[in-house]
């Protein structure tokens, strides 16, 4: 878009650049106001009187002394033991991501060169499977797992939640594996290498970006699952997000918002590290399935 | 490569995806099919001084038996699925055969808890979806107009609000839309109406809902129709602006017949997402006034002391022909695809 004749009117780089700062604004500031907000008392986060009560704090000033405040993350981390939460969410996530890549790259690289009719099948069986809700499937769970005694139990709810991940997971590297020419596989098995060799020696070397992309994506789904980690999980093994919708009670127990508020704050902290470094990652990742094909 | 060699690399996998995904709607369509064992009650005759009564109470060790034989409860056919809290069919008869006019008879209809849920699953699924497309289509075209230096701090900020865990997200606009939240009591003082709360409507709640949705969505389909704008020919756009086509002629009949794909793309992937929409409504409490066929299925998982395991398969199994409804034309359109490339 260098040549001249492509150059915009004023008036219509003014109407897209309002939009997109506009959009800017929408996308962020509920993140800072509520990363702000996690610092004050409750009297400031919800403040009908004025909100520039929750900007400077004036309940919090009175209340704690100070203008900031981290009770909120003191009661959430220490007094209700958010990071219990923590380590059964990170011990979640780790497996998820170490499995559901093992057995969806042997997969994704099985559809990307078998050629035969059944390949494709197996990929529409894979779509209708990513279609179905998570919750219709628990809800087929429950029942053999509470028979089973298998309830409960963060293996379980790994295993689950690596299933629920392979359709996508298998769509997302089949496309990865796609780019890689076939001559390098077949010109390893000509020099003898058999076929796991040509792929764990030739290919898992250059597909790395492909494998890091799509473990991002299977970290975010590990990650920010609510429905399966809520019904299957217990008491002690929960993991953050159950945990942060405990927070904010029920009709029968009163919650504590400003814990719930500083537990979010803590929980979407990782993933702005985590944009922050694999951006472009993220940003071919939801391209590999749709420009490429 | 070989079937066999195909089949080893592919058995862990679709193992898996066996156990996990096609067993478990087995086994939801055989719990639809049962209900919960009414409890044993025993018949005692006490006698005190003023006379013998039977009292009934419940056996608790034969309950606990027969449950034990047979944990899938007694067998019920279809009866679960046209109670009440399903497809209601004596309701739905009888308000047909009361209603005086249309209006009324929808009236009746959406006071039935599956229906009400389906009317808000589809309504949020045929609202939500279009709005997500032509937004991040134009923030597309923004961003697109930026200069290089710009775009990848813009790229990182747009991409929070799909980042963020749904629930997370749905609660943090909660909190702000709240009647004490900065953006509910701002409205309150705009329209000087201190009762005003977005919780209390129903309509003004579907409407948070769908906001939160475009919000949650939107960063999706502009990442995705911005890498397609990437790939859109120069020459091709060129030759049209030789042949005299002004700005939005190039876009109407260059770039968006090239990036229609990823509309087909984008609009499959989020009907998809869409119709399972549950996390908002637990996120916003929105269930009063906001029900979807997931949060019903939860609720019947989780509602209580007693979990209804018949109730939640049946509308699970509900779900999923609704599911199979969105699919069809996808299904078609790629099984053509595919046969008009081999043949």
């Amino acid at each position: 878009m260098n040549f001249k004749a492509q150059k915009r009117p004023l008036s219509l780089t003014l109407v897209l650049v309002v939009f997109v700062v506009l959009w800017l604004i929408i996308a962020v500031f509920p993140f800072l106001w509520t990363f702000w907000g996690s610092f004050k008392v409750e009297a400031d986060f919800f403040s009908k009187v004025d909100w520039k009560y929750s900007i400077f704090g004036i309940k919090t000033l009175a209340e704690t002394g100070y203008s900031f405040t981290g009770n909120g993350y003191e009661g959430a981390w220490i007094e209700q033991e958010f990071w219990r939460s923590v380590i059964n969410t990170a011990i979640v996530v780790v497996s998820v991501v170490v499995i559901s890549l093992t057995l969806g790259t042997l997969g994704g690289y099985a559809l990307a060169r078998s050629g035969y009719r059944y390949a494709f099948w197996l990929l529409m069986l894979a779509l209708i499977f990513r279609a179905m809700p998570h919750i219709t499937l628990v809800s087929g769970y429950l029942l053999p797992f509470f028979q089973w005694n298998l309830w409960g139990h963060l293996p379980t709810t790994i295993i689950v939640m690596v299933a629920i991940n392979q359709p996508f997971t298998l769509w997302m590297l089949h496309s990865f594996f796609l780019n890689i020419p076939k001559e390098m596989d077949e010109s390893a098995m000509v020099d003898g290498c058999t076929r796991f060799q040509a792929f764990w020696h030739v290919i898992i070397p250059v597909m790395w970006p492909g494998v890091i992309t799509t473990g991002l994506f299977s970290f975010l789904l590990a990650y920010n699952d609510f429905t399966v980690t809520a019904l299957l999980l217990s008491q002690e093994n929960q993991t953050m997000i159950p945990k942060i919708n405990s927070f904010l009670g029920s009709s029968q127990v009163k919650g504590n918002i400003m814990f719930a508020v500083a537990a979010v704050v803590s929980a979407t902290l990782p993933l702005f590290i985590l944009v922050m470094f694999f951006q472009k990652q993220i940003v071919s990742g939801l391209t590999a399935g749709s420009v490429k094909g | 490569m070989k079937h066999r060699t195909f089949m080893w690399f592919i058995l862990p996998s679709l193992a898996v995806m066996f156990l996990f995904i096609a067993l478990p709607i087995f086994s939801v369509f055989t719990q639809s099919l049962f209900v919960k064992h009414e409890k044993v009650l025993i018949e005692a005759k006490v006698c005190g001084p003023f006379g013998c009564k039977t009292e009934v109470s419940i056996d608790v060790d034969a309950t606990k038996k027969i449950n034990m034989e047979k944990p899938l409860g007694k067998f019920n056919g279809f009866k679960t699925y046209t109670n009440r809290n399903h497809l209601a069919f004596d309701e739905v008869s009888v308000a047909w055969n009361t209603s005086s006019s249309i209006s009324v008879f929808f009236k009746h209809l959406l006071n039935l808890p599956f229906y009400k849920a389906l009317l808000f699953t589809i309504t949020y699924t045929f609202c939500v979806t279009p709005f997500v497309i032509i937004m991040g289509l134009f923030i597309a075209l923004g961003v697109n107009s930026l200069p290089q230096i710009l775009k990848g701090p813009t790229i990182f900020m747009s991409l929070l609000p799909m980042i963020v865990t749904p629930l997370i997200g749905a609660l943090i606009l909660f909190w702000m839309t709240d009647a004490e939240g900065i953006i509910g009591s701002t409205l309150q003082k705009i329209f000087n109406d201190n009762s005003l709360s977005l919780k209390a409507s129903k309509p003004l709640t579907w409407v948070m809902l769908m906001v939160y949705g475009v919000w949650g969505s939107v960063p999706f389909s502009f990442i995705v129709f911005y890498a397609g704008l990437q790939t859109v020919p120069e020459d091709t756009l060129e030759a049209a602006m030789i042949d005299g086509a002004n700005r939005w002629q190039r876009i109407w009949y260059v770039v968006i017949p090239y990036i229609m794909p990823l509309v087909v793309f984008i609009t499959l992937i989020l009907l998809m997402d869409n119709f399972r929409v549950f996390e908002p409504i637990i996120g916003f409490s929105a269930q009063a006034n906001a029900t979807s066929l997931s949060w019903i299925i939860y609720n019947d998982l989780r509602g209580g002391e007693i979990q209804y395991f018949s109730s939640a398969s049946a509308t699970s199994m509900l779900t999923i022909i609704g599911v199979g409804f969105l699919l069809v034309p996808i299904l078609i359109r790629t099984w053509r695809d595919f046969n008009s490339k081999t043949v």
